[in-house]
């Protein structure tokens, strides 16, 4: 007789695949665990550490070719290894559900909402559709859904992201399962969007009573969510225990380094060359024809910065807020309707096409996603030579050697410059990536979100690398992130950019403690902490609507704003210099912004 | 050299072994054929037509009463160069069109695309009727017709694929480098979709021995007493109540060369060798 209290039960649990011509690979091996009934475990580990696929082993689900094997894999009273397909299919959204990651490829575009969210309560013919329709309907009011009655009547694509999540959670949740899984439901929205998602997910799933089962790689956002922590790595469990405990005093070394990896560690400020080396002045840019110096889709609006020889900024926006096409602009592969960028007081030609070779080298950008940035048909060894070729006119053994020194500065083995760069990791690409942007010797690095698709450990070491070397090098940078903790422990300055525009831009030691652009507190407020407590801590925050950069005439910022007067809040606030030498868009005083 | 081709074959699956001893096979029969032939492809050799296999006619008589091998051997030339050659001239010109388009956008790609556009809503006959009126049916013309009428098709293809690999991040390096055209055509689209249009290629090739054929019962094609594969299966049609050989060794022959160039092609892996 299974204990009552225990709601899933894991015991040596063995996944191993197996492929024709390849030998049999172990990716999950004895695991075992045990969940109280209501209670959320949380899966902690990074890429390839086995979570999901362990996750998704409790529904019965397997990859192809991978076979599943346990003591015991004890749902409720469900033996899932001792059921077969159709028992599975019966359990599979009825009493265990899932929540994927990407709630915009999990939904199907071409449906209403209301009609994918009932689809689990028909498909096991567990209720009328009025009576699963009224059941949704209170489930989106529960997850702070705006006008739950009627948003199920939407498409997909009607929706934002954050509440696009919602929605499945509310898809998971409408059957009221035993077992909830969710996969990494946070990881790919915006910070801000992800608080308000945490919170209701949190809130639904105490308010169902379900058990839980949260994968992540964010132990911020776990410490947030769980009552208990796995941690894993390379498919085996390294401790399992309740948060406090694992936060607090983690046994394993492996936890050590991703509590570690999680809090960066600030870096001294760079030494202050007032010499500016880039100066961006009245940018603004976007997509379609330009008139009059405005484009019919403009993204970002009137951007002034300069960046000071050798020194970092860090540009913090959320997605949408502009922060990839500044760094298109300033790369060249897009001209600014109006405005200009100046090297060293030499003004760079807008286009590219315009711009001379020794213009292109001096400034390099290093792309976010390293799979598609490096030619997945090239060797290592050639991405790097090229830009030496191109830019140094090095050949042969002298490029060789180039090549053996850029990647000892990287710290990857000489021997990798044969391989080819589809056979690498996603960590090594992206330190490939960042040597072929080093090769041209730039003035000017622009990253732009470069550790945001790797792991935890993987980013934090990129980082350290990138701020190293610029340091050693000398070379001014510009980090593009949505993550305001991680620039402030890198960045000298900060720009946080709302809406195509400039809301704030002050020196790193500003961005602490109170006294900001409402948007800039907002960011602060968001980022989460390695601490259980500190999302029930955390004050309420607007709805997350976001107002376009079209809206020319509006502070993009006001449907969001906590601060907001009616009236004066209708235009565009004039950029104006604090007495403490932040720059801030905002037709509030200091006095009211706490400074 | 040896060693290479020794580890090439070892690395090609058996389907793909099969396709290679199939292409070879023919390119040999293509170049040697003639040579090998018993009899005159012309030679009314046989008193009763459409007859059986037999130890003089290996795979029996034609519509004419002339030798079907030493036809097949004469006319297997006509295919597997005009065929392939054909198909070759397509791909090379509608991918360079395709990358130039995809490359530059703009302008160049609206006139570009626009041209082949043109040139798809052309019917083929009626393209070849016109040029064969003008210029009177030569080898060189049936190669250009067919190479320009298959054009547009694989411009098409290619440009698509060009367009999906042009929006990756790697592609932007190299523009944000300041490379031109033809090193971002060469060096960093090109070894990306090499695959899908090498099958696509053999695709191509299938439908020029389909049109030559088709040319060829219009007597626009390959002008009699001489044949290429295609029109020996039209020229033997009214033997397919009997099923005389004569039909179904040119229809094998076409199947076996298309079936062979395309296992060839699928078996080589994209990406496996450099």
């Amino acid at each position: 007789m299974p204990d009552r209290d225990i709601a899933v039960e894991v015991r040596g649990l063995d996944i191993t695949l197996s492929r024709a011509g390849d030998p049999d690979r172990t990716i999950v091996e004895n695991v075992s665990f045990a969940i109280p009934r209501g209670e959320v475990l949380a899966l902690i580990g990074e890429s390839g550490s086995g979570k999901t696929t362990i996750a998704l082993a409790l529904m019965g689900y397997s990859r192809f070719g991978a076979a599943i094997t346990a003591d015991s894999l004890r749902v409720g009273d469900m033996h899932i290894n001792r059921l077969g397909q159709s028992g599975l299919q019966k359990i599979r959204g009825r009493r265990i559900s899932y929540i994927a990651q990407s709630a915009a490829s999990a939904f199907n575009p071409s449906r209403p909402l209301m009609a994918q969210v009932i689809e689990p309560l028909l498909v096991h013919h567990l209720a009328s559709k009025s009576t699963a329709e009224s059941r949704a309907v209170a489930l989106f009011r529960a997850l702070a859904l705006p006008e739950p009655e009627t948003i199920g009547s939407r498409y997909p694509h009607q929706v934002s992201g954050g509440q696009l999540q919602r929605i499945m959670a509310a898809m998971a949740l409408i059957t009221e399962p035993e077992l909830v899984i969710l996969d990494e439901p946070t990881t790919a929205l915006d910070v801000t969007t992800q608080v308000e998602v945490l919170k209701t997910i949190k809130s639904a799933l105490a308010h169902s009573g379900a058990t839980a089962i949260y994968v992540s790689h964010d132990l911020a956002v776990v410490a947030q969510v769980a009552d208990r922590i796995a941690v894993l790595n390379n498919g085996r469990m390294c401790e399992e225990g309740p948060v406090d405990q694992i936060l607090a005093d983690p046994a394993s070394a492996y936890t050590r380094t991703l509590l570690a990896a999680a809090r960066p560690e600030e870096r001294p400020i760079t030494a202050d060359a007032e010499q500016s080396l880039l100066s961006v002045s009245g940018v603004t840019a976007g997509y379609g024809r330009v008139r009059g110096g405005t484009p019919a889709n403009p993204v970002l609006r009137d951007i002034d910065f300069s960046l000071r020889r050798g020194a970092a900024l860090g540009v913090i926006g959320e997605s949408g807020s502009g922060k990839s096409t500044l760094a298109r602009v300033i790369a060249g592969l897009l001209p600014a309707a109006s405005g200009e960028v100046q090297l060293e007081g030499e003004v760079l030609p807008g286009a590219m096409a315009g711009r001379s070779r020794e213009q292109l080298r001096r400034v390099q950008i290093v792309f976010q996603h390293a799979d598609t940035a490096l030619n997945p048909s090239h060797t290592v060894g050639e991405i790097l030579a090229r830009p030496l070729a191109f830019y140094h006119g090095l050949k042969g053994p002298a490029a060789r050697e180039r090549v053996g020194e850029l990647l000892d500065l990287i710290r990857l083995p000489r021997d990798l410059a044969g391989r080819n760069s589809s056979q690498l990791s996603g960590g090594q690409k992206q330190r490939v990536n960042l040597a072929r942007a080093l090769a041209a010797e730039p003035d000017v690095l622009i990253c732009d979100e470069v550790t945001s698709a790797l792991d935890t450990v993987v980013a934090a070491a990129i980082l350290d690398l990138i701020d190293n070397l610029r340091r050693d090098l000398g070379i001014a940078t510009i980090f593009i992130s949505h993550d305001i903790s991680t620039a402030r422990a890198f960045c000298d300055d900060i720009m946080v950019l709302y809406g195509g525009r400039v809301v704030e831009l002050a020196n790193r030691a500003r961005f602490s403690g109170s006294g900001h652009h409402p948007y800039t507190q907002l960011l602060l407020d968001s980022v989460p902490e390695i601490d259980p407590a500190w999302l029930g801590r955390r004050g309420a925050t607007r709805g997350p609507a976001l107002a376009g950069p079209d809206a020319a005439e509006l502070c993009p910022f006001l449907p969001r704003c906590p601060l907001a007067v009616t009236g004066a809040c209708d235009t565009v606030a004039p950029p104006r210099r604090l007495r403490n030498g932040q720059a801030i868009i905002c037709h509030r005083d200091w006095g009211d912004l706490g400074c | 050299m040896t060693g290479r081709f020794i580890g090439f074959l070892r690395a090609l699956p058996g389907s793909g072994r099969i396709g290679l001893a199939l292409v070879v096979l023919w390119l040999v029969t293509a170049v040697a054929g003639p040579f090998a032939a018993p009899y005159s492809p012309s030679a009314f050799v046989d008193r009763t037509v459409f007859s059986g296999a037999s130890a003089q006619l290996w795979f029996g008589s034609d519509y004419l009463g002339r030798d079907v091998l030493s036809r097949l051997l004469w006319g297997a030339r006509y295919t597997v160069f005009l065929a392939l050659g054909a198909a070759i001239c397509a791909v090379l010109i509608g991918t360079s069109l395709a990358l130039v388009a995809a490359i530059r956008g703009g302008w160049t790609d609206e006139i570009i695309s626009r041209a082949m556009d043109t040139l798809i809503s052309i019917p083929s006959k009626i393209f070849a009727l016109v040029l064969v009126a003008a210029f009177g049916s030569s080898l060189w013309l049936l190669l250009i017709i067919a190479a320009i009428t298959y054009v547009p098709g694989n411009f098409r293809i290619a440009r698509a694929l060009a367009m999906n690999l042009i929006a990756l991040d790697f592609v932007q390096v190299a523009r944000a480098r300041g490379e031109g055209t033809a090193y971002i055509a060469r060096r960093e689209i090109l070894p990306n979709m090499i695959h899908p249009l090498l099958a696509d290629m053999g695709l191509r090739f299938l439908f020029v021995v389909l049109l030559l054929s088709g040319l060829s019962f219009l007597g626009l094609g390959v002008q009699p007493p001489n044949a290429d594969l295609g029109s020996l299966v039209r020229e033997n049609v009214s033997g397919l109540t009997e099923g005389a050989m004569a039909i179904v060794v040119p229809a094998l022959a076409i199947a076996s060369l298309t079936i062979g160039a395309n296992l060839l092609i699928d078996a080589l892996k994209p990406g496996g060798r450099k």
